[in-house]
């Protein structure tokens, strides 16, 4: 009995949670790929959070918010992972966390949105446009959607790879969340 | 049926040999190389050496099917026994060695793409415990294929400058095919 009124706080706020547009970590994943020479490699990033208040009535009401922990790419092997994370990189002692907000969005068809915001990676703020997709899935919703960027926008990287690691890194999310 | 070697089958033998012990040298190398552009590049001539192994190992499998192997020299029964079990060694480890390399590639996400130009399909998907699993397959394949060839090359050593016969100087003679 006394666990059961202990636990109904608890559920109640996760519902709350929930219902503000929370995003659903354990059904949701950010990967960005890059090319090493020819080959294309999907490297998730295992931490991040985020929320987006969506509502299909509102959609240009959007607004999203997503912060990443960047110790948390997961290249495939412990090396590469841990290369990342120095200086020249993502420089992650000083720049933990990447975070994306937007600032507006504008329904252009149906289930389609495009946000507009400003990406912060490695304390350095671009303007960035996606087109998100917007599937309902039960009580949530899931967002879908890339972007590409490019390394010497953010300074990421060290020059004596540009010969064998492009510039360009095309991010893709597939975020759930709870809806209105 | 001849004792002689077909140029073709010198010719493979040898380019094998080569490709082999070049990637087991390169293969020891690389994998103490902290991460760098070009560790990145020799981890790519190794697995397009590998692949080439692979292929060469079909080649060869087809030449052999197609054309009679010289038979082995005179020589006691049991050395003819253990000749063909290292033989057969050979022929597997020159398949297993490169299809574990590839199915490591595979499970950590590093698709090969031959010489940079064709993309080669992932034979399993990525799952990085199973790559752990493939890498020790792969390590303990290199050391138990070295090995065989150092025996193979020390008995043909031994049939050169101890039984003085014509084993090892056939597989370098260019004999007409």
């Amino acid at each position: 009995m006394r666990a059961s009124l202990a636990l109904a706080p608890a559920a109640f706020a996760v519902a709350a949670l929930a219902a503000d547009g929370n995003l659903d970590l354990q059904h949701s994943t950010l990967v960005a790929t890059f090319r090493q020479q020819a080959v294309s490699i999907d490297a998730p990033f295992r931490r991040f959070e985020g929320e987006i208040d969506y509502d299909p009535a509102l959609p240009a009401a959007t607004r999203a918010t997503l912060s990443v922990d960047m110790t948390s790419l997961d290249i495939g092997d412990e090396d590469s992972n841990a290369e990342v994370r120095k200086q020249p990189w993502f420089d992650s002692a000083h720049f933990p966390r990447a975070t994306f907000r937007s600032t507006s969005a504008r329904s252009s068809a149906a289930g389609r949105f495009d946000a507009a915001g400003e990406l912060t990676i490695k304390g350095q703020a671009r303007p960035i446009e996606v087109t998100v997709s917007v599937q309902k899935t039960g009580t949530a919703f899931a967002y879908d959607g890339s972007f590409e960027l490019s390394r010497q926008d953010f300074s990421i990287g060290d020059p004596s790879w540009n010969q064998v690691l492009d510039d360009k890194v095309r991010v893709h999310f597939h975020l759930l969340a709870a809806g209105h | 049926m001849s004792l002689n070697y077909a140029r073709t089958a010198v010719a493979l033998h040898w380019v094998v040999a080569g490709l082999v012990i070049t990637l087991l040298a390169v293969g020891w190398l690389m994998t103490d190389m902290a991460v760098s552009p070009t560790k990145l590049q020799v981890v790519s001539w190794h697995k397009w050496g590998g692949i080439t192994v692979l292929g060469l190992f079909f080649v060869r499998g087809l030449w052999r099917l197609t054309h009679p192997v010289p038979a082995l020299l005179p020589m006691p029964a049991w050395q003819r026994k253990l000749a063909e079990i290292m033989h057969a060694l050979l022929y597997a480890m020159l398949l297993v060695q490169p299809l574990t390399g590839w199915l490591f590639s595979s499970a950590v996400g590093r698709q090969v793409v031959y010489l940079n130009l064709i993309p080669l399909p992932n034979l399993v998907a990525r799952n990085p415990p199973l790559g752990a699993v493939f890498k020790d397959l792969h390590d303990n394949g290199a050391t138990l294929l070295a090995l065989v060839i150092g025996m193979h090359a020390l008995a043909a050593l031994k049939h050169h400058f101890v039984d003085h016969d014509d084993t090892l100087r056939r597989m370098l003679r260019w004999h007409a095919n």
